[in-house]
């Protein structure tokens, strides 16, 4: 059990916080055809497009209802209803999302009436999901405002109850004018986009859906490799949401789209009550899957982590189960290998002293990792609280800043350092190298997508933990014996100190 | 910040957009709105003031997603580079403790960085529940014993360039004119050059850009008091109002502090631009004008002959390289008009260039230097471009760091003309560089690779597939 230590300082100096809105937008960047839109003033929109604009290398939608003066006062309603059905008229997504800020969530808006309001007023758009969320950035960071996102995507497009092959309720105001409905045949959604992306489709008669719902701190990397995962085991992923099919950075046919190019499919959203059970990774969605279980009766298998043998074979003995299928001699191979991997890596590793700052789950998974190789997590930083962060395998978490990092690095001498790219600052000033981790990574090609999770994953990253521990390593002084002969200059001179 | 204030900054009166039927400044549209507020644009033009503690009062999202963003040098101090914010809670807005909060703040900066300053920048949910931030300020000031200047700015107030303005006028009130210049050192003075006091306004050293036009100041005996604000200095700031001339470079955002300067303390200014080889030598010729110096007037002439000579020679076998390439310009700030000529010195073509921020004179400019085939784009959206790069044929889209990934997921050849860049391309020297990454990105061998479709799918190209290069 971790101590918290709770801020305690009026400022906050080199933030280690993304707001909950810039969560909340990526979350939704992993749904096919979307676009988010902050319900604030235009620069939440700005600075979130930029962050993840400069952490990704792509095009990012995402919208505003830019609130001016005017609307700050009096009210902002009517830019809510406009900038949806502006949205929705140009460029038809399959689904928007309205994350409030702060500034909305202090002038005091009601957004799920706004969206009901929006579709009494244009009845038009009722086929189009638009999805409220409350997320105001004076509270909690980046990993909540994602998954409090997550958890609004299944309340408004799960049906109430498990009605598998009835109507769903519907996400406009007028449930029963809605025309889309479930198909009986419990498989045919997945099925159809296995289709359309041209795999082979007979044999997928067979296979069983498993729900992934995917926390914040997997790149599209890590989605990758758990779907390959979880695909070696012969069962379908439906990954929620799944920026690894939309954020992974891949030139297409289409030279430019105001949407997401890739991520869940909205159609496929419904049929997660017809899967055989649901992943849960992350334990920051712990309460949107409460939710999926409230709402389907599906089992699921939750876990706070996927890096580190012990975290993998969970992982990995779970998709056996749920499959009935042995583990396939690929996986086996993998395991092994980071086997070999752990025994190689644990003579830099053991005793090193490493500070990490992150997000809750992200912290805690590399606390598990780092203790259960035999280094000492010295100094641990979160930007804001969570249930996780009383498991994490330290001394101490203070809820924080990159100063704070910094101030506990130097006083317990770490040797290395696990954050994002503003804590390079950080870590050169420290002298110690830094492994970037996290959002955002602004000045690392190819760190949005790397693959830190499964045996693979863990595998890497323990190679590039000792690679960085050994580029550290401090040489021993040397020290020249007085009676050392034939070196006349340097002998006098280590004489003379002695004397 | 009240209605009136901001109406007041909205009609700047140096501004030609207040003549001219207005381009840039209508209201934004929900759903349909591109482009950062006026805490951004505030904090954009400050930022620089490399050694003043920087304090965005607000909750996270203001600071979170921005700090560090700034593609801008500092000889010395780096104290700009520590983010700083009073990451506003919940309870702080229901229970009203912001001031507090912001009051402390301001004290543990002081405390821990010894700052020369502290800027505070005022954001929405303060600016909404009615902190008075110029109150704590002052407060903060007076028990720290270090000036503590408010920037109001919340983001609801307006554009970017809005904020712009409200920094200069920020700068203006609170801090020109509370100080003198030192004395010229005696180590820096030469026999026969007289040294005129400058100020450079609107120029943010990007990538170290202005250290390649700063010794040719230097040279012509230009000590410049303050560049409002790349590399400055809080005490540079307060020197403003001493200088005998300024420059405004290459952007309307901060010409509201020109203008006051020439209406409080007489100092004349002129527009510029130091990108381009017939620019930089114009804005030196119009340091001269201004300042009416025969014996300057004929060192600049003297030291534009030399520069030109010698980044004409280096220049040829570039040219030879760029010649006849097809560039499609949309720039933001930066004026248009002044990397057109950039660009025709290089020997490229302008096919077409955006104007929406451009003013009317800025247009009649273009149209000047370009003749009237060139095709004035206002439609900034990705598809409006590429359909305008397909359209004239362009072989470069020239852009602002927004755009990029417009182009690269169009296989199309970019460079980046706005203030996130990582090379700087001002003065004589900044033209080699130019040249060096156009020509990176024009001949690069990836844009044949990624055009032509795998070996294994029919003779169908990607839809660009059919550009000049």
């Amino acid at each position: 059990m971790a101590e918290i230590i709770k801020r305690s300082k009026a400022l906050s100096v080199n933030p280690l916080k993304a707001s909950q809105p810039v969560g909340s937008a990526l979350a939704f960047l992993g749904i096919n055809r979307a676009i988010p839109m902050l319900h604030g003033s235009q620069g939440c929109t700005a600075f979130g497009k930029v962050y993840f604009v400069r952490h990704f290398r792509e095009p990012i939608p995402l919208q505003t209802t830019a609130m001016d003066q005017v609307s700050t006062v009096m009210s902002a309603d009517e830019n809510v209803i406009l900038g949806l059905a502006t949205i929705a008229e140009k460029s038809q997504p399959a689904l928007i999302g309205v994350s409030t800020t702060g500034l909305s969530e202090t002038q005091g808006t009601d957004i799920r009436r706004l969206v009901k309001e929006f579709y009494t007023l244009h009845p038009e758009f009722a086929h189009i999901p638009v999805i409220p969320v409350n997320t105001p950035d004076y509270t909690g960071c980046l990993e909540s405002g994602y998954a409090l996102t997550v958890q609004a995507i299944l309340e408004t497009l799960l049906p109430a109850v498990d009605n598998r092959g009835k109507r769903l309720n519907g996400y406009g105001n007028d449930a029963t004018s809605d025309n889309e409905t479930v198909v009986s045949d419990p498989l045919s959604p997945s099925l159809s986009r296995q289709r359309a992306r041209g795999s082979k489709s007979l044999h997928l008669l067979q296979v069983k859906q498993v729900n992934v719902l995917a926390g914040s701190f997997l790149t599209p990397g890590d989605l990758e490799h758990i779907k390959e995962l979880i695909e070696a085991f012969g069962l379908h992923p439906l990954v929620l949401p799944d920026i690894g099919d939309s954020l992974d950075g891949h030139l297409t046919e289409t030279e430019s789209s105001p949407l997401t190019l890739g991520g869940t499919l909205v159609t496929e959203i419904a049929s997660m009550g017809q899967s055989v059970a649901t992943l849960v990774l992350g334990h920051s969605l712990s309460e949107a899957a409460d939710l999926l279980k409230a709402r389907t009766g599906v089992p699921d298998y939750r876990f706070d982590c996927l890096m580190g043998l012990d975290a993998v074979d969970s992982f990995v003995l779970a998709l056996s189960e749920i499959s009935g299928q042995p583990v396939p001699a690929k996986i086996e191979r993998q395991r092994a290998q980071l086997q070999d991997a752990m025994v190689d890596s644990h003579f830099m590793l053991g005793f090193a002293r490493v500070a990490v700052a992150a997000d809750p789950d992200l912290l805690y998974g590399f606390s598990q990792l780092l203790t259960q190789m035999g280094c000492q997590v010295v100094a641990a930083v979160a930007p804001a609280r969570a249930a996780v962060l009383q498991q994490v395998e330290a001394v101490g978490v203070h809820i924080g800043d990159l100063e704070d990092l910094e101030i506990a690095a130097k006083k317990h001498e770490a040797e290395l350092i696990i954050s994002n790219s503003h804590a390079k600052q950080t870590a050169d000033r420290l002298g110690v190298p830094l492994l970037r981790a996290g959002f955002p990574q602004h000045d690392l090609l190819g760190g949005y997508q790397r693959l830190w999770v499964g045996y693979k994953g863990t595998r890497q990253t323990l190679f590039e933990l000792a690679n960085l521990m050994v580029q550290g390593h401090h040489e021993a002084e040397p020290y020249l014996s007085i009676y050392r002969t034939g070196e006349a200059n340097h002998a006098s001179s280590a004489f003379s100190q002695v004397h | 910040m009240q209605a009136q204030d901001i109406a007041a900054l909205l009609n700047e009166p140096a501004c030609s957009h207040n003549t001219q039927s207005k381009s840039g400044c209508a209201r934004p549209k929900p759903g349909a709105t591109a482009g950062g507020c006026s805490f951004d644009g505030a904090q954009i033009a400050l930022l620089p003031i490399a050694d003043v503690a920087h304090i965005v009062h607000g909750p996270i999202a203001c600071a979170g997603s921005s700090w560090e963003s700034r593609g801008t040098r500092s000889t010395g101090p780096t104290l700009y580079k520590i983010g700083m914010t009073t990451d506003m809670t919940e309870q702080d807005i229901i229970m009203g403790r912001g001031e507090k909060r912001l009051f402390h703040a301001i004290k543990q900066a002081v405390d821990s960085y010894a700052p020369a300053a502290v800027f505070v920048y005022n954001t929405c949910v303060p600016a909404l529940i009615g902190d008075d931030i110029a109150a704590v300020c002052k407060t903060a000031a007076e028990k720290c014993g270090v000036p503590v200047v408010p920037v109001d700015c919340a983001g609801f107030y307006g554009t970017k360039n809005l904020g712009n303005r409200i920094a200069g006028e920020a700068m203006f009130k609170h801090v020109v004119g509370t100080a003198k210049p030192p004395p010229v050192h005696p180590d820096a003075q030469r026999p026969g050059i007289t040294v005129h006091d400058v100020n450079l306004i609107g120029e943010y050293n990007i990538a170290g850009e202005f250290w390649n036009v700063l010794p040719l100041f230097d040279e012509l005996g230009l000590r410049i008091l303050c560049t409002l604000s790349g590399d400055a200095r809080f005490r540079d700031v307060q020197t403003m109002h001493c200088a005998q001339a300024s420059m405004v470079v290459c952007a309307k955002a901060l010409l509201n502090v020109a203008r006051r300067l020439e209406n409080d303390y007489r100092i004349p200014y002129f527009e510029g631009s130091f990108y381009g080889v017939t620019d930089t030598s114009q804005a030196f010729r119009d340091f001269a004008r201004l300042l009416k110096d025969p014996s300057l007037t004929a060192r600049v002439e003297a030291m534009i002959v030399r520069e030109e000579a010698i980044i004409h020679a280096a220049l040829g076998p570039w040219r030879e390289r760029l010649k006849g390439h097809r560039v499609l310009l949309y720039t933001g700030g930066v004026k248009s008009w002044s990397i057109v000529s950039a660009l025709q010195d290089l020997g490229l073509e302008v096919v077409a260039t955006g104007t929406n921020k451009s003013t009317e004179e800025d247009k009649a400019r273009i149209r000047e230097i370009m003749g009237d085939k060139t095709r004035m784009i206002t439609d900034g959206s990705p598809k409006a471009l590429l359909g305008a790069v397909k359209e004239y044929q362009a072989d470069i889209l020239i852009a602002g760091g927004r755009n990029m990934y417009t182009a690269m997921k169009a296989r199309l050849p970019f460079l980046d003309i706005n203030q996130e860049r990582e090379f700087g391309y001002e003065g004589y020297g900044g033209m080699l560089e130019l040249a060096r990454q156009l020509a990176l990105t024009l001949k690069s061998p990836v844009w044949q690779a990624v055009r032509r479709p795998a070996p294994w799918v029919g003779a169908s190209a990607p839809v660009l597939a059919s550009g000049s290069l």
